[in-house]
């Protein structure tokens, strides 16, 4: 089983950098698993992320985004101690849901 | 070679009907904030059909994007893409990966404060023009390269 999702949030200048891992197959529907047997689509389609609970990125992903996905953005006027949380929804329904702090510099 | 860049051109071309509407519909319940998933634009099979669903008419090329991606991408599975606008007022960025079977590929919508920049990692079939299509203020612009990739990224 994956590792579970990981963020990192740090303040570049006047926005926090924020970094986020998630694990998840990403399948496109066309893989074969060792058996030759077609692993079905399952993929996260949504993510969102908030800042101090305002949504700040509304995000909506295809099968064609890279397994294991990666997501950075940056929050301008953030500041250090601020919340930051992302979340996602995959095709199957099933969720994901990280929050973490902003670093100071 | 050309077996195999057949099969990984397939392994891309799912066209996923029930999975997504179903996730669609589950999206829309468990998330009302999130913007509803573009089912016509992530089907579409031809750049162009996933330009229109995004409501593009017609897109002006932009120096203001700064779309990063490498020249040569040394797997097709994970490519990284970051992508920077300078346009004021963007509300959105959305990629498109022009050979890639269905060639939307995501869409990112900017409020409260979020910088217009995005990093991600996508997967390519082939070697293909990665765009950035930018909204701002409802008027379209575009940044376009062309990422060589020697291995396809679809196969899983």
């Amino acid at each position: 089983m994956a590792d579970p999702m990981k963020i990192r949030a740090r303040m570049e200048g006047d926005a926090a950098d924020v970094k986020v891992l998630m694990s998840h197959p990403m399948e496109t529907g066309q893989r074969k698993n060792e058996k030759g047997e077609l692993v079905p689509v399952h993929f996260i389609q949504s993510v969102i992320a908030t800042h101090n609970g305002k949504t700040v990125l509304d995000v909506q992903w295809s099968q064609a985004v890279a397994r294991n996905p990666f997501l950075g953005f940056r929050v301008k006027g953030a500041k250090a101690g601020d919340k930051v949380t992302v979340s996602w929804t995959d095709t199957k329904g099933d969720k994901g849901s990280i929050d973490t702090t902003v670093a100071a510099a | 070679m050309h077996q195999y860049r057949r099969k990984l051109l397939q392994a891309l071309g799912s066209a996923v009907p029930l999975a997504i509407a179903a996730g669609a519909g589950l999206l829309r319940a468990g998330n009302a904030l999130a913007a509803a998933w573009n089912k016509t634009g992530f089907e579409a099979k031809v750049a162009a059909d996933a330009l229109k669903s995004l409501g593009v008419t017609g897109a002006q090329p932009s120096k203001e994007i700064i779309l990063a991606a490498p020249d040569i991408a040394e797997n097709g599975a994970q490519v990284p893409v970051t992508i920077t606008s300078k346009i004021p007022n963007t509300q959105s960025i959305s990629i498109i990966v022009d050979k890639n079977p269905f060639p939307l590929n995501s869409i990112y919508e900017f409020t409260n404060g979020a910088d217009s920049y995005v990093s991600i990692k996508l997967k390519m079939g082939q070697t293909s023009n990665v765009i950035a299509v930018v909204n701002a203020d409802g008027r379209f612009f575009a940044a376009s390269k062309e990422v060589k990739v020697t291995i396809g990224g679809c196969g899983g």
